[in-house]
């Protein structure tokens, strides 16, 4: 068990490209992290930092308190699941998960018991002496998690351990691994490049953009107060709509209408950002609405997703592809909803639930 | 600390590459060295006081030499026409290895026979199969013929010899390249109304191309020192001496240190010049 | 449509085979019906076989070709080993020159060396002996040994090794334990090929040796006459030119069946 400190760590390559700029980031024991942003984020990049597997430009990394920059990945005594799995083809299921502890020299008995506990745990017990080969996917993800637990290390690395699974077992292993985690209490880094595993999963959320880290917090904070636009856009499905608004006296003209806003302290151009599960269609009390027809219903079952499109005015008549010129406003709404597709609908919002960014820092001006 | 554990790397790569390097450094780079040195030398064996340093003299006496002249002619047709033979053949063979279901591990492995056996076996194996009397493919041709006592057929023969050698290989290499040509492309280029012929020509070559220009870089400079079977069909009777049976000969045979390092010399620098259009001209790439 | 990739199956087949089975034929047939110019022997006989085993310069010419090639090959691998490994996992300067070095090294017309080696070896007394050519032969094995190697080196997943060292592997067990042991397919073809390459050599084996002591098998047939047998040598040169080649088809079927292993080791990437 072990608290994780990145003090000031940045990533950089001969090359003179930055992949990880500063991070300061306080793991504490116990704790589930999750680092989540875009491809090319630098999020496996700090992961393999901890791990070992990657220098450290400048910065420190502590385990404990000791700083462990310099120490090979076998001095850190922190197990690692990839994203492949990196299952030994040559041995099976037994030796794979025995194999970090016949490297640490143990003797066989506690070798034979640790590998047998693992399996239990996992479920993996009939599977021992199957060569990976032979394995379904949720089963090799099942080999790598148990080659992680057996050794019992300070903490785990978790590399997309996911995005290989279809989309069913991905939400089953999701739970699994939630459970084991709080069950062994091991501090756990996590990577991931979905928005939905970051926010079922962690305890706090690493939100990672182009090297740079956009915001840290719990799952419910980073979604009621994004700090800036990207945290907004990335968070949420479907994602908060982000209108360009021009901000007068009555409050901010968007193509959605008047959202009424007090303009005072506001820049004259900002971006209105409101969720779609914001939007309803039956009547808020103070609250704002505006009409449009229904573009597209997609009928969800639990929801239904409503699209409206608005002629942006520099596309003008001409525009209109079916990849639509104009602004698109999303709405989650209620499945009893009497929207149409084609027939104009009414959908209320609170005012007071719509975020304000600045458009060129970014900066959530709400939160 | 970055610099310290890629320092260590480093080191790692030197120590591991360091062996490899060495034994090729030692057994070619001063050979070379040694043979440029001798060539610039009056170094004949049977007249061993005799050795003075001769300037250019050397390659003035092979360069105004015909029987080097016909050698280097011997070489270069025998080199084109094998090396053209081989990548239709191989072609060829790479597309039914690669199109065919049935028997296509059969196929495979038979293909490969020629590839293992050894030159020298499969050469006798010709110069008999020609021999007047002794041979099968002799009996075919008119009465009194002897092909290998000619120029001419004695040419044919070894490229025969050549190209039925070394057309696996090529297959082989070109097979790879037809690996890398997707299935799901052809299929596209089907449905956009291309026939076979234009599948084959439009999308299968293209994409072929850098398989192809180093499977022919590497057999044009492996015909280009042909020796074993020249040795054992003709050992370059009647004009069909190579460059390399050249060279071997005015060694062993005229034991000429001086005359032998100057054609070694001339050799490498045609080999040099042979890689240098390739890579240049046609861009082929040196794989890895 | 099936039947005439099986009619080009069969020409496939025919033109690698045909002329194998000549010398073999050859090999088979009587010396006194050696001239008859048939395909198949009039007259089977085993006494061109029978007369190669009992000629002492071919068996000396065996046992040098086996004992020169395993050793050329031993060395060349675990060199070639070292170096691949070098080249596909490892950063270092010059890693590109020494690709291209051995690149080099692999299209080096052999005879080029041929006349400094000669003298180079006479005055080191390597003239005529087994390292004089086994020397040599590992250099030109080297460059093979390499490209294949670092080719299935490449092929293994780098994330084996990094799961390796984070499962306390130090680089040395990495590479024991996990990459040498899936490496062992491209190692056994890479070792095949490099041998096939000792064993087929002709023009090291006949200009760097004089006498028996190294020369090699191929060398030691193109040296069978006939006059010592009262008879033609075509016989015992055919029986000859088989027995040298069986090791090596029977290598080559081998070879086939790694190659095949080679393309199903999707195991790998599970």
């Amino acid at each position: 068990m072990a608290e994780i400190v990145l003090d000031g760590v940045s990533k950089r390559y001969p090359d003179g490209t930055t992949a990880v700029h500063d991070i300061n980031l306080t793991i504490a024991d116990r704790e589930f992290v999750i680092l989540v942003g875009p491809s090319g984020c630098g999020k496996s990049t700090t992961l393999n930092m901890i791990a070992g597997l990657e220098e450290i430009s400048s910065g420190e990394l502590r385990i404990d308190g000791e700083r462990v920059n310099e120490r090979a990945p076998r001095d850190r005594d922190i197990a690692m699941v990839f994203q492949s799995y990196a299952l030994y083809p040559h041995m099976t299921v037994r030796e794979n998960m025995a194999f970090p502890l016949t490297l640490a020299k143990l003797p066989k008995p506690e070798v034979a018991a640790k590998v047998g506990h693992a399996a239990q745990l996992l479920d993996l017990t009939a599977l021992l002496d199957r060569k990976p080969a032979n394995l379904s996917g949720g089963q090799r993800q099942r080999v790598a998690m148990g080659r992680a637990i057996v050794r019992d290390p300070k903490a785990f690395l978790m590399d997309e351990p996911l995005s290989n699974l279809d989309a069913k077992l991905r939400v089953q292993m999701r739970t699994s691994i939630a459970r084991l985690q709080k069950r062994l209490g091991t501090t756990t880094v996590y990577v991931t490049h979905d928005q939905t595993e970051a926010m079922t999963l962690g305890d706090r959320i690493v939100i990672m953009y182009s090297g740079v880290v956009q915001q840290v917090g719990p799952p419910e904070e980073l979604y009621d107060r994004p700090a800036n636009l990207f945290v907004a856009g990335f968070i949420g499905s479907p994602s908060m709509n982000l209108l360009p608004a021009q901000v007068r006296d009555d409050g901010l003209h968007t193509i959605i209408g008047v959202i009424p806003h007090r303009s005072r302290g506001l820049p004259p151009e900002v971006v209105a950002g409101i969720r779609p599960e914001a939007f309803q269609d039956t009547r808020i009390r103070g609250g704002a609405s505006f009409t449009d027809t229904v573009d597209i219903l997609e009928s969800m079952g639990a929801e239904k997703i409503a699209y409206f499109t608005f002629e942006t005015g520099e596309t003008g008549e001409s525009g209109g592809t079916a990849f639509g010129d104009g602004a698109q406003v999303v709405a989650r709404l209620d499945p009893k909803s009497r929207a149409r597709e084609g027939e104009p609908a009414t959908l209320w919002y609170d005012p007071a639930a719509v975020h304000i960014f600045d458009p060129d820092s970014g900066v959530n001006l709400t939160a | 600390m970055t610099a310290e554990r890629d320092l260590g790397e480093r080191r790692l790569a030197l120590w591991l590459c360091a062996p490899a390097t060495l034994i090729m450094i030692a057994v070619t780079g001063w050979p070379i060295l040694y043979s440029f040195l001798l060539s610039l030398r009056r170094a004949d064996l049977r007249f061993p006081a005799d050795q003075e340093w001769i300037g250019l003299a050397n390659y003035a006496t092979v360069l105004g030499n015909p029987y080097w002249w016909t050698a280097f002619g011997v070489t270069a047709l025998v080199t084109v026409v094998s090396v053209a033979i081989e990548l239709v053949l191989g072609m060829l063979v790479a597309l039914v290895t690669f199109r065919t279901i049935v028997g296509r591990g059969v196929v495979r492995t038979v293909v490969l026979v020629p590839y293992g056996i050894v030159t020298v076996a499969a050469a006798y194996g010709w110069k008999y199969a020609w021999t007047p009397g002794t041979g099968w493919l002799a009996g075919l041709l008119p009465a009194g013929s002897a092909p290998l006592t000619e120029q001419a057929p004695a040419i044919a023969i070894i490229i025969l010899a050549e190209v039925w050698k070394t057309t696996p290989f090529m297959a082989l290499l070109l097979m790879t390249g037809l690996a890398l040509v997707p299935e799901e492309l052809l299929r596209a280029a089907s449905m956009d109304g291309a026939n076979r012929w234009q599948r084959f020509t439009k999308i299968v070559l293209p994409l072929m191309k850098p398989a192809i220009l180093v499977a022919l870089l590497f057999r044009t400079l492996d015909a280009f020192r042909i020796f074993d079977n020249i040795y054992v069909l003709t050992n370059g009777a009647q004009h069909t001496s190579s460059v390399s049976i050249i060279a071997y000969h005015n060694l062993i045979g005229g034991l000429n240190l001086g005359i032998g390092s100057t054609m070694s010399v001339l050799i490498l620098i045609s080999v040099a010049v042979i890689a240098f259009v390739f890579i240049r001209v046609f861009g082929a790439a040196a794989p890895g | 449509m099936k039947l005439r990739w099986g009619f080009i199956d069969v020409l496939v087949i025919l033109y690698a085979l045909i002329p194998v089975l000549w010398i073999v034929s050859l090999s088979f047939k009587d010396p006194s019906t050696i001239t008859d110019g048939s395909l198949l022997p009039t007259k089977w006989t085993l006494s061109n076989y029978a007369g190669i085993f009992r000629n002492d310069d071919f068996l000396r010419g065996l046992v040098n070709s086996i004992g020169i090639g395993l050793i050329s090959t031993f060395v060349a691998m675990v060199f070639g080993t070292m170096a691949a490994y070098a080249i596909a996992r490892l950063a270092f300067p010059g890693k590109r020159l020494l690709i291209g070095f051995s690149l080099l090294i692999a299209m080096f017309p052999q005879i080029s060396l041929v006349t400094p080696l000669f003298q180079i070896e006479r005055s080191l007394g390597l003239f005529d002996t087994w390292p004089g050519l086994i020397l040599p032969y590992i250099t030109f094995a080297l460059p093979l040994t390499i490209y294949t190697l670092s080719a299935f080196f490449k092929e293994i997943p780098a994330e084996l090794e990094r799961a390796a060292k984070m499962d306390g592997a130090t680089p040395f067990q990495a590479f024991w334990k996990v990459i040498v042991p899936l490496a062992v397919p491209g190692m056994v073809t890479t070792a095949i090929l490099a041998f096939i390459f000792c064993w087929n050599d002709f023009l090291f084996a006949i200009s760097l040796t004089s006498t028996s002591a190294a020369r090699t098998a191929p060398a030691t047939i193109s040296f069978f006459t006939g006059s010592s047998q009262f008879e033609d040598p075509t016989g015992s040169i055919a029986a000859a030119a088989v027995v040298i080649t069986i090791p090596i088809v029977i290598f080559v079927l081998f070879f086939q069946r790694r190659i095949v292993a080679g393309l199903t080791a999707g195991a790998v990437k599970g």
